[in-house]
């Protein structure tokens, strides 16, 4: 059990997300930096896709009920284990009684927090997220607040002996780690040309591509809002709603453009110029409002090589923190 | 059979472009491709979202490339048949229309030159039918609604509209399943939910269902609603 001391700007429970009923116009929801989350879980030894905190701009702090084993990935926010600061992307324990606390963001804008067992809610169409809007999924549908008691899952049988072995040799976290994205506040995010990128006019093709955006203060878990030229059609037209995606970078009549992110609605009718290659949106999903962003564009083969290489390096990091997870049996 | 063309939506989803324009044709291509999907439901695919004219399909980049989905998509809607399409389901919509459900009612009938009755029953007379769920959860987009009692939207939109609230847009109608801000004109209320989280499907409606709106008075939509929040989880 986690007791709650203070839940911050918005703090959610996320895993994976809630994919496979879009077509019923639920919106996938799920953790923002999907790389933080699932590098959170395999260090504690949890299945990847298992229910974490996402906490946004810092300012949560909990307190454990009982031992346990604790990583934190993505934005850098000063935590700290009653008082001693936790370093990121590697295991952390944690003894009953201690309190998790961040701070202001220094680098990026969200954290996550995986703890051995998982976050124990109810699956609600087989996924943990929380659906804001729809107050539906993780923690009674909402943001976490003060005095909220989050449950925690049981520990499989390894988690439980290193748990136990932690605490006998006064652990609290080692040297190692694993690597953390190349993230930036003004980062050069990759994009293959989106469905309707033929139908902007030359001048914003190009732009798109060589002047940098600044992220909006009206950018949210549903999208991030971009300011900077304005991007045009060769001819206004209207076009017929269809599916997005995440990290679709679509052009609203304000010429002003939009990446949608995981709390994306279904299918919009806005033109798509572009779309984010899976393997930089962990990098967007980190940026706030005032940071820089520069769009290089790729093919969607080569998105799709970038993919494979970030799995296949995700899958040698799950055997690699294996074997040290022997190392304290 | 259907020569549909193939576009990339990113690098782990396909466009399926099944026709040009929103229409009957483009439809039962659709409808055609989502029960083919269904059916055959590959191991590569993680999802899929029909709309009026197309069809996404999400995919696992690592079991195959965009061009082995082209292909494996082209193969499987080649096995797409009509007799794999389900039947047509009529789904009926009871709405009490106007007073506190219904606020832009009397706009809606002024703005037509109508009475309040009148546009009720325009309302309850259009032949509907689903072109595609989007927008929120089990929202509806609607084709079918008489032109006699189109409305423009709020110039300003309203911060919430209450769950299942019945509104017009335009030419359109629609029902809001979930509370959301939006700016359409709001006619009536119905008392059934739209939106099942609680059930394997978790949508009332789905594309290609027939619609019928009918008129229920204040007691009987009293009624109807404490049954179905009383099968609410």
């Amino acid at each position: 059990m986690l007791t709650v001391r203070k839940g911050g700007p918005q703090t959610t429970v996320q895993d994976l997300g809630r994919t496979g009923y879009q077509r019923y116009g639920v919106i996938v929801s799920g953790a923002m930096d999907t790389y933080a989350l699932r590098m959170a879980n395999l260090l504690v030894g949890n299945n990847e896709n298992e229910g974490g905190l996402e906490i946004t701009l810092g300012g949560f702090s909990a307190r454990f009920g009982q031992d346990g084993l604790v990583a934190v990935c993505g934005g850098e926010m000063s935590a700290d284990l009653d008082g001693r600061p936790v370093k990121l992307w590697r295991p952390l324990f944690v003894p009953a009684g201690a309190v998790l606390s961040f701070g202001a963001p220094k680098t990026g804008c969200r954290a996550y927090v995986a703890v051995a067992g998982g976050i124990d809610v109810p699956l609600v169409m087989d996924s943990k997220s929380t659906y804001l809007r729809a107050e539906i999924g993780g923690f009674q549908g909402r943001a976490l607040k003060t005095d909220d008691e989050v449950p925690v899952g049981s520990l499989s049988g390894p988690q439980r002996r290193t748990v136990a072995a932690m605490r006998e040799r006064g652990f609290f976290q080692p040297k190692w780690a694993v690597p953390a994205p190349p993230y930036s506040d003004d980062p050069i995010i990759r994009v293959m040309p989106g469905r309707q990128f033929r139908l902007f006019d030359e001048e914003s093709r190009v732009r798109l591509f060589s002047e940098p955006f600044t992220v909006s203060l009206q950018s949210d878990r549903m999208g991030l809002r971009l300011e900077g030229h304005t991007l045009s059609l060769e001819e206004k037209q209207e076009l017929i709603s269809e599916a997005v995606a995440f990290g679709s970078i679509q052009v609203p009549p304000d010429g002003q453009p939009i990446v949608l992110m995981a709390d994306r609605q279904t299918a919009g009718g806005y033109p798509k110029i572009g779309q984010i290659a899976s393997i930089d949106l962990p990098l967007a999903a980190q940026l706030k409002p005032g940071d820089r962003i520069t769009f290089e564009e790729i093919s969607v083969e080569e998105g799709q090589w970038l993919y494979f290489h970030k799995e296949r390096l995700i899958q040698e990091l799950r055997t690699a923190i294996q074997w040290r997870w022997r190392e304290w049996l | 059979m259907m020569d549909c063309s193939f576009e990339p939506l990113g690098d782990r989803a396909i466009m399926i472009e099944a026709a040009a324009e929103i229409g009957p044709e483009a439809q039962i291509r659709v409808r055609l491709i989502t029960a083919a999907l269904e059916a055959e439901s590959p191991a590569w695919m993680t999802g899929f979202i029909p709309a009026y004219t197309t069809v996404a399909v999400f995919y696992d980049p690592l079991a195959l490339n965009f061009k082995e989905a082209e292909q494996e998509l082209a193969s499987l809607l080649s096995r797409a048949s009509e007799d794999r399409l389900p039947e047509v389901r009529t789904v009926e919509i009871p709405v009490c229309y106007g007073g506190e459900f219904g606020p832009d009612l009397p706009f809606v009938a002024r703005h037509n030159g109508l009475t309040e009755q009148e546009v009720i029953d325009f309302h309850t007379g259009g032949d509907y039918s689903v072109h595609m769920i989007g927008f929120a959860p089990g929202f509806p987009f609607i084709g079918g609604m008489p032109s006699e009692i189109a409305a423009p939207r709020r110039e300003t939109p309203r911060l919430r509209i209450p769950e299942r609230t019945v509104g017009i847009a335009g030419g359109q109608t629609g029902v809001y399943p979930i509370e959301t801000p939006g700016g359409w004109r709001l006619i009536g209320r119905t008392p059934i939910r739209l939106f099942l989280p609680e059930q394997d499907i978790p949508s009332l409606l789905r594309a290609g269902d027939r619609i019928v709106f009918r008129q229920i008075g204040t007691e009987e939509y009293r009624e109807m609603e404490e049954n179905a929040h009383a099968h609410r989880p």
